[in-house]
């Protein structure tokens, strides 16, 4: 057979055509908010090894008005990281049965976002009833 | 009688003989409530212009000939109605990240390479003679595979899928979703036959979870699911090869 002549279009800016694709790439981009803040959270741990005038200094330091802007958009990143993992969390997954009948994807979406809820307080009490 | 208004609808032209690249060109088209983008192009070539290339079949949503991006969606003509997009103009255009060979068709021979390299049949665990009577199944082994079964091959998961458009040796939803309904098939034993294609870089791993592709099947099925299904099951034979006998296959 011939070769046919065909046409291939390009494919730039491909996250910019549709809504879907734009909220894919803030899912993922979201993964660098995340990263950012763990290394801030293990700087704080090392500095604390370095006694507390070090550990101080770190946390004067989360004080800055660009460590305070940093956190507010962190902390809006950490929740669309994690509204639109649990969003497809389902896919990532066998079907699960109970009593022989198949949990609808949006009872294991709506689990994991109670349990993330759950774990941040959890979290917050813990922290409230360890602090002095 | 019904009433007729009038809709433009714009559609991509290319002529791979004269255009060096594709255009679009518009046309006015009467049409009624009962018609769909499908019909609105079947009019355009019967009455405006016939040299209009598109692929069309069953006009049922089940031959899955039909898919175009319409105003910048993959989905079926057919199924797509005209009156639920007036009065705005309807853009159509050959579904994305395949070549155009005319005008609204495009050239799908990539796929059926890799439906085909998928070996998207049963290939029996048991192989047994007809006498010997069907293969029984319960609703809950079928309700296993069953929705991926339900796929008509019309493409628009990989108009879909922004992996396959930036790297079209990436094997791509449906037949990776096909792949899947067959291994989840109690009766089929081809799973290690298939194994190679999953762990393949242009397999499993070429996904990184857009699942647009499950957004716009017309049939619903869940290829992102079966392709993140599979990453767990690449992962467990990669491991298991190493500590079960015949690597747990």
């Amino acid at each position: 057979m011939p070769a046919i002549k065909t046409y291939k279009r390009p494919v730039d800016g491909w996250w910019r055509r549709n809504p879907f694709y734009t909220w894919y790439m803030v899912r993922e981009g979201s993964s660098v908010f995340v990263t950012v803040y763990a290394l801030i959270l293990l700087t704080g741990l090392w500095r604390l090894t370095q006694g507390q005038e070090a550990f101080d200094a770190w946390r004067a330091s989360l004080a800055s008005p660009i460590a305070l802007v940093f956190h507010v958009l962190a902390l809006w990143m950490f929740i669309m990281h994690t509204l639109s993992w649990f969003k497809v969390m389902p896919k990532t997954m066998p079907f699960v049965r109970i009593g022989g009948k198949r949990v609808p994807d949006q009872t294991i979406i709506n689990a994991g976002k109670i349990a993330a809820v759950v774990c941040t307080v959890l979290f917050y009490v813990v922290f409230l009833w360890v602090t002095p | 009688m019904a009433e007729t208004r009038t809709i433009t609808i714009e559609c991509l032209r290319y002529n791979p003989e004269t255009d060096s690249e594709p255009r679009f060109q518009s046309y006015d088209v009467p049409f009624t409530d009962d018609m769909s983008v499908l019909q609105g192009l079947q009019y355009i070539k019967d009455n405006l212009d016939g040299s209009l290339t598109f692929r069309w079949s069953c006009r049922m949503a089940i031959c899955g000939s039909c898919g175009k991006m319409i105003n910048g969606i993959p989905q079926l003509s057919c199924q797509t109605f005209l009156r639920d997009i007036f009065p705005a103009r309807v853009k159509v255009e050959p579904l994305n990240n395949f070549p155009i060979v005319r005008d609204l068709a495009i050239d799908q021979s990539d796929f059926l390479a890799k439906l085909q390299s998928v070996k998207p049949y049963l290939i029996p665990k048991d192989p047994k003679p007809v006498s010997a009577g069907t293969f029984k199944q319960t609703p809950e082994q079928m309700d296993e595979y069953y929705q991926y079964a339900q796929c008509i091959n019309c493409q628009l998961c990989y108009a879909a899928c922004p992996q396959y458009g930036l790297n079209d040796k990436f094997i791509g939803p449906a037949a990776l979703a096909l792949l899947h309904r067959y291994n989840a098939d109690s009766r089929d034993g081809g799973t290690a036959e298939r194994m190679e294609v999953i762990n393949s870089e242009e397999g499993v791993w070429g996904c990184t979870l857009v699942s647009y592709c499950s957004e716009v099947c017309p049939k619903g099925v869940d290829p992102a699911r079966a392709i993140n299904q599979n990453k767990i099951n690449s992962t467990k034979d990669y491991f298991l090869r190493f500590i079960a006998p015949k690597g747990g296959r």
